[in-house]
């Protein structure tokens, strides 16, 4: 359970980690540690060199505006977590950092690379699909833009490769007259999500469903969004069938078993978490509907 | 008792070194030693067809690659079997370093030595072991299908066949006006200390000595064993163990081979050398315990008490036996609990299967015990529509009914008879602690709520202190300090708090002066270990005896002193004194200094102590015949058999109907190991036992696959219960002394985890009416279980229902 020989640069600067990054094949970005040193200690994973971007200055930052919250890449889960300014943009944020592990790991590990290690049972990654969130991604060529639909390429496989630091991920802002919810089950509390499901419900003028989308923990290879709108449009918020929509999610999932949950438990629990978290977000949303 | 200690709930005076970082654990030990790391067997069970080293060789700080070949002597023979016994009629242990064939994922093949462990681990990776992979037999029910064989030489896997039986158990069911039978499963699980197990030794070649400090229940049967084994006479071997972060079974086990091969390579090398086990090592290379498949048969009478009793068990041992078959003993002899039981027969096949070797864990075969007893008095009252309290109540050994005598043969080969205990009243105070009588209630208002809810209780009785023996020292040194030594180890119990307050009450000092040293074979050569429930009623009286020792020595010498008769004299505060006679005193301290006639006056008390030492006589020798110069004794404590601790658990849960999430709401114990000596540490034990309970219960199982891989052989799959899942608890004391000892104590090491599984699945059982025969369960698994058309219902289900089972 000790890693194998790697060499670990601490660069000051985004260029500087870039130029490691292209000078060695196989070097590896490490922010919070909190996947990646686990997986060196079981020699499951070993780079030749570790790019630690701790040093690297303006990548810490939460920036809450109108249109979302963009989070830097060494923004821990706990910081995200006591957000307002994030919370209030995207309620997301907060709901779904709360279910990540424990404290001592939120207090280390980092939102952006929790989604940088496309871990299909993280949080991060589904609430990123859920917002239509997208990353910023700097390599040697320059800066561009990465939506969530082309980031998740499999478990843990992103389409980032080569020489590469994800700086930060935006998750846009929660629509007008929306509500969300997140909930998980787990074996204890605190372990990864044996079925997670996060929510975010809109209502029309009218107090009626116009939309219900869900993304789930665990569930599947890589994030999905699912659209229940089908099942409740137009029904009057509170008295929507949330079974419905749970049903109908329950018909959309492909879950895989494994020594926690069988897929088929893993079903269920889709369908219960999406009832019980629709009810919970439309009537959140209910709340901004005047 | 000349002072208050004893049964004072005083604070664990260990507890501050511990919890700041002033532990001393193996790995502390020894910065400078060379690192050990093992290649390991990553199959259930193949034939070595080659060990090739070379591309290891090139690997910088690299110091040394140890193979079977490079074994000699006693080191290349299997490793002992400890507890040989005649119904163990084929043992089988592994060696030291795999001799051409591994038996489980995990057996040690390669030791390497380097200069730290990372570089071990780096040449590790580079050694090729070629394997010629053969089948697999992983579970009980495998192992006892035995389509192929874990041993070549024993085609239906069984080591052992254990039989007990107290009658003519066929008649006796044939006689009955009820019977039934079932089958159920229990699976395993593993002690998992935080510290793993670790062995650090230094060879000294000026004195040819060798220091090991090893992680260890039993540090002076470790240090038999390497002197054995390594052909080292006694005295040049000395084994300590540190502070231990848990054991809970798993390090009574010995010798490891990590306890042999890190002393033989600190010799061949002249360097201090160390192992520290890692998680995955202690996953899949220490021990596990529990899965068992029980088939019973009951017989019982309109009342539901029983007539007669069959059980077959079938238990998994592992690849190897080098405990001998002390975990199907204790099965089957703790299995009859609290219970008057006419006629019972016991069989327990102990089946090889190629998976880690089965060694007792906290409990050690308890739990499976009491679950199939507590799961039968459960079916009783489920088939007669009574009250499970109703039924238990009816089958209860009475208060005067002891000594009883189970008529069945103990671990330590001493019969199984209950010394003294009162089982109603345990009875009675747990259902009264969980509220029996409004569960009912509780189950309408869970439901309102749309919950199950269900309640069970799980009664045991648990044989603890075995002999053969413990030793204790105290000596009071001239500076008042009183230093005790005994020689089983300690892993976090609170040994130092328990025998300073024995020692301190004995000899009438206060705490503070006393000072506990435990598992240092330079301060004590003769101890047989901690484990078995047995460390406060063993040292425990053991010291307290030899505190008596001191004590009497002490008021003989205080006499001639103050020139009064010893009867008259008390020791308060660590003063002698005469009763009722105030001033006409000596410090213990002076008694001390007076006790040794070689007064070289170093220090204030030598100096005055000479105001108290008489006129010499000339006539007698300065130290009398039959005497000794100093204030000390040593003595032993050596049980006729052992002692019986009782107790009652009783478990509320709720189930959500939806998620199948389960939640231990209420979790109630009444318990009694007799006088107690720290009623803050048997707390601490019980609740130590229940979360472990809990976790057995529902979280913890070791996921083989059909290759025998370990599936979840870390801390982040093998489900332990955190702080979150771990239930309040709720605890009675009942103190009936033990009359075996002179303290009157029985062992509470143990006691919380044994019923924990029993009263659970009861509980389960109760709150979803259907039948509950496989132990851990899930929520995964209980969905499964409830959708299953076939799944049985509970006949108390259909009772409360109006839906016929």
């Amino acid at each position: 359970m000790k890693p194998a020989p790697f060499r670990y640069a601490d660069p000051r600067s985004l260029d500087e980690a870039l130029a490691v990054l292209s000078a060695e094949e196989g070097a590896k970005v490490l922010a919070g540690g909190q996947s990646l040193l686990p997986l060196l200690s079981m020699r499951l994973a070993a780079p030749a060199v570790l790019v630690d971007i701790n040093r690297v200055p303006g990548l810490d930052a939460v920036e809450a505006t109108g249109d979302g919250v963009r989070v830097g890449a060494l923004v821990r889960h706990d910081a995200l977590l006591r957000d307002a300014a994030a919370a209030r943009v995207q309620p997301l944020l907060a709901r779904a950092t709360a279910n990540v592990a424990h404290p001592a790991i939120r207090n280390r590990g980092t939102t952006v690379g929790s989604i940088a290690h496309a871990d299909p049972s993280g949080e991060m990654t589904s609430v990123l699909a859920l917002t239509d969130g997208s990353v910023t991604v700097a390599t040697p060529e320059g800066t561009g833009t990465v939506g969530w639909r082309d980031l998740f390429v499999g478990p843990l496989e992103t389409s980032v490769t080569g020489p590469a630091v994800v700086t930060s991920a935006f998750f846009p802002a929660l629509p007008e007259r929306s509500g969300t919810a997140f909930a998980e089950v787990a074996r204890r509390k605190g372990d990864y999500a044996v079925c997670g499901a996060g929510v975010v419900v809109t209502l029309d003028a009218d107090r009626r469903v116009s939309a219900a989308r869900a993304a789930y923990v665990s569930v599947g290879l890589v994030p999905e969004v699912h659209d229940l709108t089908d099942a409740v449009a137009g029904a009057p918020a509170e008295e929507a069938d949330w079974a419905a929509a749970g049903a109908l999610a329950r018909s959309l999932v492909e879950p895989d078993g494994d020594i926690h949950a069988s897929a088929d438990y893993r079903r269920l629990l889709v369908g219960v978490l999406t009832e019980r978290t629709l009810a919970s977000a439309a009537a959140e949303a209910l709340g901004k509907v005047a | 008792m000349t002072t208050k200690l004893f049964g004072e709930p005083v604070r664990r005076r260990e507890d501050a070194r511990l919890i700041t970082g002033r532990g001393r654990y193996l790995d502390d030990i020894g910065a400078g030693a060379l690192a050990a790391a093992f290649v390991r067997s990553p199959h259930a069970h193949a034939r070595i067809t080659g060990i090739d080293v070379d591309a290891a060789l090139d690997v910088e700080g690299l110091v040394a690659i140890y193979t079977y070949e490079d074994l000699t002597g006693p080191l290349a023979e299997p490793l002992p079997v400890l507890i040989p016994h005649p119904q163990l009629h084929a043992p089988r242990t592994g060696y030291p370093l795999a001799n051409g064939e591994v038996n489980h994922v995990g057996e040690p093949v390669v030791m390497v030595v380097a200069t730290d462990r990372y570089v071990a681990e780096d040449a590790c990776d580079r050694i090729v072991v070629s394997y010629e992979e053969l089948p697999a037999v992983v579970g009980v029910d495998a192992a006892r299908a035995a389509e192929h064989a874990v041993h070549e030489e024993i085609p239906g896997n069984v080591a052992a066949r254990h039989h007990q039986e107290t009658g003519d158990v066929e008649p006796a069911l044939a006689a009955s006006p009820h019977t039934l039978s079932f089958t159920q499963y229990i699976e395993r699980s593993a002690c998992m200390p935080l510290e793993g197990k670790g062995v650090h030794a230094r060879w000294d070649p000026d004195d040819s000595s060798l220091r090991v400090h090893t992680s260890t229940q039993a540090s002076t049967s470790v240090r038999a064993a390497i002197a054995a084994k390594l052909e080292l006479s006694l005295d040049a071997v000395e084994v300590v163990a540190p502070d231990v972060g848990g054991g809970f079974g798993v390090k009574i086990v010995h010798p490891w081979p990590e306890e042999l091969l890190v002393p033989m390579a600190a010799i061949a090398l002249g360097r201090e050398v160390k192992w520290a086990e890692d998680r995955r090592e202690h996953f899949i290379s220490s021990a596990h315990e529990r899965q068992q498949r029980q088939e019973i048969t009951v017989g019982y009478d309109d009342e539901g008490r029983v007539t007669a009793l069959d059980v077959h068990i079938w238990h998994d041992n592992g690849a190897y036996t080098p405990y001998g078959i002390i975990v199907p003993i204790v099965t089957a002899t703790q299995l009859v609990g609290p219970y008057d039981l006419p006629v019972y027969r016991v069989v327990v096949e102990s089946v090889y299967t190629n998976t880690v070797i089965v060694t007792p864990y906290r409990g050690a075969g308890r739990p499976q015990g009491c679950y199939a007893m507590e799961r039968t008095m459960d079916r009783i009252a489920d088939a007669l529509g009574l009250d499970r309290a109703v039924v238990r109540e009816r089958n209860l050994i009475r208060p005067d009914q002891f000594p009883y005598d189970h008529r069945l043969t103990f671990q330590d080969g001493r019969p199984v008879i209950y010394d003294s205990g009162d089982y109603p009243g345990l009875l009675t105070k747990l259902k009264d602690l969980v509220g029996w009588d409004a569960v009912e209630e509780r189950r309408r208002d869970a439901e309102r709520r749309g919950k199950l809810l269900g309640a069970g209780m799980a009664l045991y009785v648990e044989g603890t202190g075995p002999g053969p023996y413990e030793g204790g020292h105290v000596q009071v040194l001239g500076s008042g300090k009183v230093l005790v030594s005994t020689g089983l180890t300690s892993q976090g119990q609170g040994h130092e708090t328990v025998f300073a307050q024995i020692v301190a009450s004995e000899l009438g000092v206060p705490i503070e002066d006393v000072e506990v040293t435990t598992g240092d074979t330079r301060r004590f050569g003769y101890a047989v270990g901690t484990f078995a429930s047995r460390a406060a009623v063993m040292s425990g009286n053991a010291v307290a005896l030899a505190a008596r020792g001191v004590r009497a020595k002490a008021l003989r010498i205080a006499a001639d002193a103050l020139e009064v008769d010893p009867q008259d004299l008390e020791i308060d505060e660590g003063v002698v004194q005469v009763k009722g006679t105030p001033g006409a005193s000596i410090p213990l301290r002076t008694v001390a200094v007076l006790s040794n006639p070689l007064r070289y006056a170093f220090d204030e008390a030598a100096r005055q102590a000479t105001q108290f030492a008489g006129p010499a006589d000339d006539s007698r020798p300065p130290v009398a015949e039959g005497d000794a110069p100093g204030l000390e004794h040593r003595d032993y404590y050596s049980p006729v058999r052992s002692t019986f601790a009782s107790g009652a658990h009783a478990a509320v849960v709720e189930i959500d109907p939806a998620t199948w999430e389960i939640d231990v709401v209420t979790y109630a114990v009444v318990h009694d190991c007799g006088n107690v000596v720290n009623p803050m540490i048997v707390e601490g034990q019980v609740h130590g036992g229940v979360a472990q309970g809990v976790g057995g219960a529902l979280y913890e199982r070791m996921a083989y696959d059909a290759d025998g891989q370990l599936q979840n052989a870390s801390f982040m799959d093998f489900l332990m219960p955190y702080a979150s899942e771990v239930p309040d608890v709720v605890i009675d004391h009942q103190e009936t002394p033990s009359p075996l000892n002179p303290l009157g104590i029985k062992g509470a090491g143990e006691a919380g985890v044994i019923p924990g599984t029993a009263a659970i699945a009861s509980a389960l059982e109760d709150a979803t009416g259907r039948r509950i025969a496989a132990m851990p369960l899930s929520p995964t698994q209980l969905y499964d279980l409830v959708r299953d058309e076939t799944t049985e219902r509970t006949a108390q289900a259909a009772r409360r229902t109006g839906v016929p089972a």
